[in-house]
């Protein structure tokens, strides 16, 4: 059984911040197949079309009828592990930091033999295991064996929590306070066992429902955060910056407009100002610290969350204006995601369907509720997920996209 | 119907060169295999310009290929290949060789396999080895081909009740052997009480389970056994040759290995049982592996490898001699020329030029080759079976 982790002990502020090194990231680009399912918390393989073969590694034929016809298919993962060894010796910085590591050889009841990282509960050959695709360090998809059983503090097993941004005894900055979504967040976070919620408030003298709930639980803290203020940015990041082993950017402005339903562009202003150059602004404060942070011991910085919205892939031309802000910050979030590569700090972008907020009142069901959006970002935290599209409307929208992109770009004008 | 091979008769093979092997060294690939053939012509009397055949196996030659090493060195074959596949690089050079003899493509061959160590290239190439090891198993704590030969021996120990000193035997023996071997790394005796106080590399290889990398390189001349008695070359005849790639795909994990599938045509050929052979020069990566061929190539059966070692003395004056210069595990691994190092060796006793290492009166030897761990498995198999000259 995994031992649950220990609340780590205050670091002693003599010693170097060690610096992160990041598992070996090199992949062809058949092999980015397994990296892009497993982004969105999927372990597939290929498949082939022609003669069912399931195979591994990743190929450019089928290795029993050539047939090039192969498909990414999700897989139950089930399988027998055959052999197991624990790693002394590597040759790589990554690992050697973090010897001895468990590796396993693992027959899968598909038909491949696999190489995977060993969670320390399964049990010694020949034992049943199940095997799963995350993102490690590097951000490339590794497969892991999983004991068949859940058990409780199986998250915490050391190999697992490093290809995981998991928010136990972490400290999380959580940047609107004020939403329903980001009170929500702030729940859902203090019950993973989040260490410290700092929970940003751009306007103190606002009498807001909600504050005083979230304020009450144990380890949440206000502080004063305006996103379409620099200097506000850079002062709290002077203060808390250094400190922040998660942010979650849950700022924004939404407004239900298009480009005829009103005049001017101050709402459209207001919605990049907060959506696009808020995160900018956020970025450039928070984002040197949290790099630097990424290899600091058991709760080192992790993760940065970005809520953008499925209307950054199409826009929604009855909320035009806010897609529009939303599909730019999409894109900056990929720029930071690359930046942040490097250090392994992995940036998680949520594509949420409409939520059930204000601002989609005049929108039928189904809507995100905020509870599941939380639960949504908390799950990702855990598991390494990078790209996330809570709801069924999201979900629907994310398969026609990728199906045609243009057709749904047609059906949206069409009124949906 | 297939036809049957044809044989090998009239082929020699001689001049077994080793350029001394280095921990680590600032030469690269060329430089080694420079130095081998300066000494391949030096000992054959036979000269640059006649040496009308060319195989090279190296790791680190890139960005050339054996076609950049002709105008390195001025040399002008008319035949030529690039077999960079490892441990079984010498049996495919002689194989490729032999033919190319035969047929007339070429006169004399020269086999030559060299690679460069440098401090850091051992991580560098580990990592990119092979697509599937770059994608597939490089990143699974990068311990090379540690992590898979651990997979492989915890297999194998517990399906067929090997113990850490069964694989212990193994390497004790080829060290006795070593140390008269003055090319061999390694030049202090190895106790088995010693190899298994060794620390765990990846459990369960331990430290002396292991080959260390090193620069080096092995070479040696192919051409017909009439050129070679012209000459005056010692020289022994190939008998028998088999190669194998990617077999028993289908099995879970590596258990047996493709000599398995064309033992009896190697002897066939070879025209001799398994009971003539007076030594094994096989491929030792691992000691797991030596296991492997001592069942696959016939010595005892599947899963009897362990009584195997336990029954009989492995030095060069056992009663089943393995490994007479020390194999790769005490004389060093340098790259591709770990795949020749049973070849020169084997040539070496065949011709009794074996020194104080020699296995008396042999007359016949087989050589094993195992080449390529691409991702959970060695790929590539291969065997010759080699008689002294009349």
């Amino acid at each position: 059984m995994t031992m649950p982790l220990m609340k780590p002990r205050r670091k002693n502020p003599v010693l170097r911040t060690r610096q992160m090194s990041l598992p070996p990231s090199a992949r062809g680009r058949t092999a980015l197949g397994m990296t892009a399912a497993a982004a969105e918390g999927r372990f597939e393989l290929q498949v082939c079309q022609r003669c069912q073969a399931v195979q591994y590694p990743p190929r450019d034929a089928c290795h029993r009828c050539l047939s090039s016809n192969l498909t990414w298919t999700t897989q139950s993962g089930t399988g027998k592990l055959i052999a197991e060894t624990v790693l002394h010796h590597s040759n790589d910085p990554f690992y050697r930091e973090r010897l001895p590591w468990r590796l396993g050889l693992v027959r899968l009841d598909a038909g491949p033999t696999v190489i995977v990282h060993l969670h320390g509960d399964v049990a010694s050959a020949p034992a049943k295991v199940r095997v799963g695709a995350r993102l490690d360090r590097a951000g490339a998809a590794v497969l892991i064996g999983f004991p068949p059983e859940e058990s409780e503090h199986m998250a915490d097993d050391k190999m697992l929590r490093e290809m995981a941004s998991d928010p136990k005894f972490r400290k999380i900055l959580v940047t609107d306070g004020k939403t329903e979504v980001g009170q929500a967040i702030v729940k859902a976070l203090v019950k993973a066992g989040a260490e410290l919620v700092w929970v940003g408030h751009a306007e103190p003298w606002k009498q807001l429902g909600g504050i005083d709930d979230i304020t009450a639980l144990p380890r949440v803290a206000l502080v004063p955060l305006d996103l379409t203020n620099g200097r506000s940015v850079t002062e709290l990041a002077g203060e808390i910056g250094g400190k922040v082993d998660i942010v979650i950017n849950n700022a924004e402005v939404h407004r239900a407009f298009g480009i005829a339903s009103r005049r001017g562009i101050d709402a459209a202003r207001a919605e990049m100002d907060i959506n696009y150059f808020g995160l900018l602004r956020l970025a450039q404060e928070f984002g040197p610290a949290l790099r630097a942070r990424s290899a600091d011991g058991d709760t080192h910085a992790a993760a940065w969350v970005n809520l953008l919205s499925v209307y950054a892939l199409t826009n929604f031309p009855p909320h035009g204006t806010f897609s529009a802000s939303k599909a730019a910050a999409c894109s900056l979030a990929q720029c930071l995601r690359a930046e942040m590569r490097p250090s392994g700090i992995r940036v998680i972008n949520v594509f949420p369907g409409p939520i059930d907020d204000e601002w989609n009142q005049n929108l039928p069901p189904p809507k995100v509720a905020p509870v599941a959006l939380a639960s949504a970002i908390v799950k990702a935290l855990q598991e390494g997920i990078e790209d996330v599209y809570p709801g069924d409307v999201a979900q629907e929208w994310l398969e026609r996209w990728r199906d045609d992109p243009k057709v749904l770009e047609r059906e949206l004008a069409a009124g949906g | 119907m297939t036809r049957s091979r044809r044989s090998y008769e009239g082929v020699a093979v001689a001049v077994p060169v080793t350029v001394p092997y280095q921990r680590y060294s600032t030469h690269g690939a060329h430089w080694f295999i420079g130095q081998a053939m300066e000494v391949l012509v030096a000992r054959s009397g036979i000269a640059k310009d006649d040496i009308d055949g060319l195989t090279v196996s190296s790791f680190s030659l890139a960005p050339d290929t054996a076609v950049g090493v002709t105008q390195h060195l001025g040399l002008s074959p008319r035949w030529l290949d690039h077999i960079p596949t490892g441990g079984a690089s010498g049996v495919m050079a002689l194989r490729r060789a032999a033919r190319a003899v035969q047929a007339g493509d070429a006169n004399v061959v020269a086999c030559v396999a060299a690679d460069a160590n440098h401090v850091e290239s051992f991580r560098q190439m580990l990592g990119g080895f092979s697509q599937f090891a770059r994608d597939a198993s490089y990143p699974y704590g990068s311990g090379g081909p540690n992590s898979v030969f651990a997979f492989i021996t915890a297999n194998y120990m517990r399906t067929f009740g090997a113990t850490r000193e069964d694989f212990g035997r193994i390497a004790v023996a080829q060290r006795t052997n070593a140390l008269r071997n003055p090319n061999a790394l390694f030049k202090t005796p190895l106790t088995l009480e010693q190899y298994m106080a060794a620390r765990p590399i990846s459990e369960p290889i331990h430290l002396f389970d292991c080959v260390m990398p090193c620069a080096g390189a092995e070479a040696f001349l192919v051409m017909s056994e009439e050129r070679a008695k012209d000459h005056g070359l010692a020289h022994v005849l190939v008998r028998g040759a088999i190669e194998r790639h990617n077999a028993y795909a289908d099995d879970p994990v590596l258990v047996r290995g493709g000599w398995r599938v064309d033992r009896d045509e190697l002897y066939a050929q070879a025209g001799v049982s398994v009971d003539a052979i007076d030594f094994v020069q096989t491929y030792d990566d691992y000691p797991v592996v030596v296991m492997l061929q001592f069942e696959d190539l016939g010595f005892c059966d599947k899963g009897e490898g362990p009584a195997f070692v336990r029954a009989k003395a492995l030095t060069h004056d056992g009663d089943f001699p393995n490994n007479t210069s020390g194999g790769q595990l005490s004389a060093g691994q340098a790259g591709c020329a770990g795949g020749f190092l049973g070849m020169t060796e084997a040539i070496r006793q065949l011709t009794d030029e074996a020194g104080d290492r020699t296995v008396a009166g042999a007359q016949i030897g087989l050589v094993a080759g195992f080449g390529m761990v691409t991702y959970d498995r060695c790929l590539c198999t291969g065997a010759v079976i080699l008689r002294r000259s009349a």
